[in-house]
């Protein structure tokens, strides 16, 4: 630890989204995601984790570091914050308002520019890889284009380090062919993979500590962003159309008997696949 | 007509597939021509003229490979304008989505991921949630930027044409991350995970020894994939991870062998057209999606099953 490095100001962007592990539908006329059954994304508790290892690493808690849970959505949304405190992030925004319904990419990473500007001081802004809902990982590289910061996405390691008077970031990154180092200095906004880390579960005691912790609710008047750039009013695609797919039904199921991968190719053969 | 701006990235000698069928559905949507950052070698230039394209925009400046995505689309939204695009398209990789998201926010366009299929009025279909929903989405603002998936078009032969005309680009930098690391990984001489039309895929039932399905997977000409749990056991790099947090497969035939068939592996392989399971348990989640399912030891099913196949082709 170096007991002169100042204080980080962290924002964890956590989206509210339906469980995958229940039928996930799409709902009224403008197709919009049916959020009854919904969760804290489990892909932003990578981001969460990382937020807090990052803290702990560098003097924890006592050094004055600062993690604020961000999340925009209807009222159920502020669960994803309320879950986000009781792991251990420090406090929570939300960004409501009914002019938000029907926000597309674009228009959430608006949005959500509009929070961390609203915000002020944050170093670093964390994202999950991808939202469990719209699986577009869209929105961090938008966010790094709207707020002019260096994106750092699909980080499988993050370290920061201070020197010279500025927090300088190295992470790692895999592709398919690639391994890659990358560099930055803060502030910059980074997604994280679900390789990163091993997120914690919240404890009794983070959610006693939970329930003191202050959450402030915003609309879209206080971050300054005008309704009809998001939302349905400010959305640059649209649904047209949305079929649920037929279920895939099960087909044939045998039981080796000696000449199971023979009768696989005779399968592989009437589908025409060899 | 207007011009349909495909992004192509380091073709090297040749170009990719992915390439080709993007150079064939924008010729199917407008006129072709090409956003490209790299070498414009003899051949590929005559190839991209034989696809009938007659522009390729390159960026004047070195370099922008170093700057982490952000200076590939700040070169992308520039040359759209420079070309009038009335639409942009590109591969369906993540650096890929990225470059187009950043790009749609540059040209105040909407930017729609994951299409299957793009109509000459550009409207989109494509699955939402792991497969369960077709959607058909359009972009209502700015010039449509869609990243369309492999496989969904079948790349048409090239023919005559002449080599396109080059303009270059400038691209101011913006902030952006600097890679200053690569280390590439060893190449396994079997089609990409994206491409192939054929995947063979293992989990924690390989127990180790992936041998029986990259030999499976070889006489069939195709990829090997796995689920996480083999992944993270380090049996096989990262890159051959399925699902919701690996890759995203639709090939014709998707053989499961040793994977239970959890909902984050279902994510990335349940639009495949053929899907066959392998697995000891006669419950496993996997059986429900499968139209031909064995239950069985892969280690014995696998090679049998390479064996036969070897044996009918000579
Ligand atoms: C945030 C998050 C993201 C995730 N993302 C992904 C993802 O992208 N992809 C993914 O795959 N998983 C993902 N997972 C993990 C997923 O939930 C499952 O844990 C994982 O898919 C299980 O892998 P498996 O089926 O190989 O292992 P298991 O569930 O352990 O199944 C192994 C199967 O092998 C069978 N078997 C054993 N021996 C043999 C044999 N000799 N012959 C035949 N069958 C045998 C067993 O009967 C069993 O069904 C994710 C999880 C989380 C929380
Ligand atoms: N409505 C939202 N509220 C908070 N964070 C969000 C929201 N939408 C997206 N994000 C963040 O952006 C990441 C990528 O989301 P997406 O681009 O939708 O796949 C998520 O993992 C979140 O960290």
């Amino acid at each position: 630890m170096d007991e002169t490095t100042p204080a980080l100001r962290i924002a964890v962007l956590v989206k509210h989204v339906p469980d995958t592990q229940f039928d996930r539908h799409l709902n009224g006329d403008d197709r919009t995601t049916d959020r009854s059954e919904s969760i804290l994304s489990e892909l932003d508790e990578y981001a969460l984790e990382a937020a807090l290892q990052l803290v702990e690493a560098h003097g924890g808690d006592g050094a004055g570091h600062r993690v604020t849970a961000v999340t925009m959505g209807g009222a159920g949304a502020v669960n994803a914050v309320k879950k986000s405190l009781q792991i251990g992030a420090h406090e929570g925004v939300h960004l409501t308002d009914d002019a938000l319904a029907g926000s597309d990419a674009s228009g959430t990473s608006r949005a959500l520019a509009a929070v961390i500007r609203h915000l002020g001081d944050v170093d670093l802004v964390l994202t999950g890889m991808a939202s469990t809902d719209g699986e577009t990982s869209l929105v961090p590289a938008q966010l790094a284009e709207l707020l002019e910061l260096p994106q750092v996405t699909f980080a499988s390691s993050l370290e920061l380090r201070h020197d010279g008077g500025a927090w300088h970031l190295t992470a790692r990154r895999e592709s398919d062919n690639v391994a890659e180092t990358v560099e930055s200095t803060l502030p910059a906004i980074v997604s994280v993979t679900d390789q990163i880390n091993e997120p914690r579960y919240p404890n009794f005691k983070g959610i006693m500590a939970a329930k003191k912790k202050q959450i402030s609710v915003l609309s879209l008047a206080d971050v300054g962003v005008d309704p009809s750039e998001v939302g349905h009013a400010g959305a640059w695609t649209r649904v047209e159309d949305a079929q649920p797919r037929p279920a895939r039904s099960q087909g044939v199921i045998i039981t080796d008997e000696g000449d199971a991968g023979r009768r696989l190719v005779d399968f592989l053969a009437e589908q025409k696949l060899l | 007509m207007a011009k349909v701006l495909v992004y192509i990235d380091t073709p090297g000698e040749n170009l990719h597939k992915t390439d080709r069928e993007l150079l064939t559905l924008a010729a199917t949507l407008g006129e072709p021509a090409v956003a490209l950052v790299g070498e414009l070698g003899d051949q590929v230039a005559a190839e991209l003229g034989a696809y009938g394209v007659g522009a390729v925009y390159q960026p004047s400046n070195a370099g922008l490979d170093e700057l982490l995505v952000a200076g590939k689309a700040a070169f992308l939204a520039a040359a759209a304008e420079a070309a009038d695009a009335g639409a942009v398209l590109l591969g369906n990789t993540f650096e890929a989505k990225e470059i187009a998201a950043r790009a749609g926010i540059r040209l105040s366009s909407g930017v729609i991921t994951d299409a299957v299929a793009v109509d000459e009025s550009f409207a989109v279909t494509k699955a939402v949630f792991a497969g369960s929903y077709t959607v058909n989405a359009s972009v209502t603002t700015g010039r449509p930027i869609i990243t369309v998936k492999a496989n969904s078009v079948e790349a048409a032969a090239p023919q005559g044409g002449t080599a396109p005309a080059v303009h270059p680009v400038d691209v101011a930098a913006p902030a952006a991350a600097r890679i200053t690391g690569r280390s590439e990984k060893a190449p396994s001489g079997r089609p990409s995970l994206d491409e192939a039309r054929i995947v063979v895929a293992g989990g924690r039932g390989v127990d180790g020894d992936f041998g029986p399905l990259e030999d499976l997977a070889d006489a069939l000409g195709g990829a090997v994939g796995a689920s996480r749990a083999a992944t993270d056991a380090g049996w096989i790099d990262h890159s051959a991870q399925i699902g919701q947090t690996g890759k995203t497969v639709s090939p014709q035939l998707y053989v499961s062998a040793g994977i239970s068939g959890a909902i984050q592996q279902k994510a990335g392989m349940q639009t495949a057209k053929i899907i066959v399971a392998i697995n000891k348990d006669p419950d496993a989640p996997v059986f429900e999606i499968a139209d031909f399912g064995i239950v069985g030891d892969l280690t014995s099913v696998l090679p049998q099953a390479t064996e036969e196949i070897r044996k009918r082709r000579t």
